[in-house]
């Protein structure tokens, strides 16, 4: 099916998704690891209006956006596992979901994470508002995809690993059980599927990046014992 | 085929979100009831059935759950309905290219004009007028590439970018004459500006263009409701 390449970073949540979906079609794949404050020369050629990751080449032709990626990987490799569903309205709901997790929910948990303070109370308020609305989306569902995984479990995966490691950086836990009920179980669930479990940064890695990343901002906080 | 009486969409005239399923509702020849929303007072409708962004255009299909976001509902439209008028492409590495530039048209172009609205001070505002002739002239090379010497993205007739940019023509040019610059220059981007000609005169669009007194009206609300920054 042609040649397949990937150009990551090694802690993104958007170019995770991307390898579990690869992983998941068993496609063959090389990674190529950018540094962002050092993008290569194929990175701007192949992303010149965006100049970020992840861009997946295949065939020498860059497909860019982590969710038009997943659905190109979805249309190209579209025998066995299918990730979107049939149904068209059962799609749109998913497409809806998966807009709201990248445009809302992802960028409100980054705030809260990455401020202090009264700036992150705030932050932490919009976060939880926006993962109310996830969980209850959630209710009577195994996965977001229903009985098995799919598209928006891709989507929502960085659920899974990054607030636990989060919590162990800062020592601040936004997903309690008590309040996430459905999004704590669904995290179990998903979290046990192989690809998935087989397929996480380095959390000792991820949580000094965490670390740099907070006192690039001048927000210095004390490692817990 | 979609009923008689099926359809509904629920928006405002001035919204180009709304425009945009318009112009694939009337591609597709489908027929539909359109609910005015008043933004300044959000309907119990409007908040029910999007509770989650409480924003315009939603779309009622029968008794189905009401789907939202613009792009989501165009999809939902073209695989409802692929046999009239086909929006987007098969071949998934166009599929993936056409959904690419939506996102840029999206995400970075269009917000700036929000931007520009929103933004005092002259100094400023020339800044962001030329990151927008900057993104201009991105869509120019984009449609270059797509239109492929035929009249529009989409090549001999309409296609997604088509009407995921064309929405936007009347608000452009609305924007332009206020702040006295060309968003689509006719030297930087040629083939742009007589592609919104042909946009503005479509027999399947013209009627869901919104005019100068329905924009007018919208742009006073959102200068009331969402008032430009203090210097």
């Amino acid at each position: 099916m042609g040649e397949v390449k990937l150009f990551r970073t090694w802690s993104s949540p958007f170019a995770l998704r991307i390898v579990w979906a690869l992983k998941l079609k068993g496609v063959e794949y090389e990674t190529i690891y950018e540094d962002l404050a050092n993008k290569s020369s194929s990175l701007l050629e192949y992303n010149p209006v965006h100049k970020k990751v992840p861009v997946l080449l295949h065939n020498g032709i860059p497909i860019c956006e982590s969710l038009v990626i997943l659905e190109y990987i979805d249309e190209t490799w579209n025998k066995g596992v299918r990730f979107l569903p049939e149904d068209p309205l059962a799609r749109a709901t998913a497409r809806f979901w998966a807009k709201f997790n990248d445009e809302q929910v992802f960028p409100s948990f980054f705030r809260y994470f990455m401020s202090q303070g009264e700036d992150q109370e705030k932050a932490k308020e919009k976060a939880l508002e926006n993962l109310k609305l996830v969980e209850e989306h959630l209710k009577g569902k195994k996965f977001f995809g229903g009985e098995t995984f799919g598209f928006l479990d891709l989507v929502f995966g960085w659920l899974v690993c990054y607030p636990g490691v989060i919590n162990k950086a800062i020592n601040q836990n936004l997903l309690a059980k008590q309040m996430f009920p459905n999004l704590c179980r669904w995290m179990e669930q998903f979290g046990d599927v192989p690809v998935i479990k087989e397929n996480w940064p380095d959390e000792e890695a991820l949580i000094l990046k965490f670390h740099e990343m907070r006192q690039g901002l001048g927000i210095y906080i004390s490692l817990p014992n | 085929m979609a009923k008689r009486g099926e359809i509904k969409l629920l928006g405002t005239a001035a919204s180009p979100y709304v425009n945009r399923v318009q112009f694939v509702l009337n591609l597709k020849s489908i027929e539909y009831e359109f609910i005015e929303e008043n933004l300044a007072c959000k309907s119990e409708l409007l908040l029910t059935s999007n509770p989650v962004y409480k924003k315009i255009p939603v779309l009622f299909h029968a008794n189905k759950p009401p789907i939202c976001e613009s792009l989501v509902i165009i999809e939902y439209l073209d695989e409802f309905q692929p046999d009239v008028h086909r929006i987007l492409p098969s071949v998934p590495v166009d599929r993936a290219d056409n959904r690419f530039w939506a996102n840029y048209v999206d995400n970075k172009y269009f917000p700036l004009y929000e931007e520009l609205r929103q933004t005092p001070g002259k100094e400023d505002k020339e800044a962001i007028k030329k990151q927008i002739i900057e993104g201009s002239v991105l869509l120019e090379e984009a449609f270059e590439k797509f239109s492929n010497g035929k009249a529009y993205f989409g090549g001999d007739d309409l296609g997604y970018l088509d009407v995921v940019l064309g929405c936007f023509i009347a608000w452009i040019e609305f924007s332009s004459k206020r702040n006295e610059f060309n968003a689509f220059d006719e030297v930087k981007t040629p083939k742009l500006a007589k592609w919104a000609e042909r946009i503005r005169s479509h027999e399947s669009l013209k009627g869901a263009i919104p005019g100068n007194e329905t924009l007018m009206n919208f742009y006073l609300m959102l200068q009331i409701h969402k008032p430009p920054r203090a210097t």
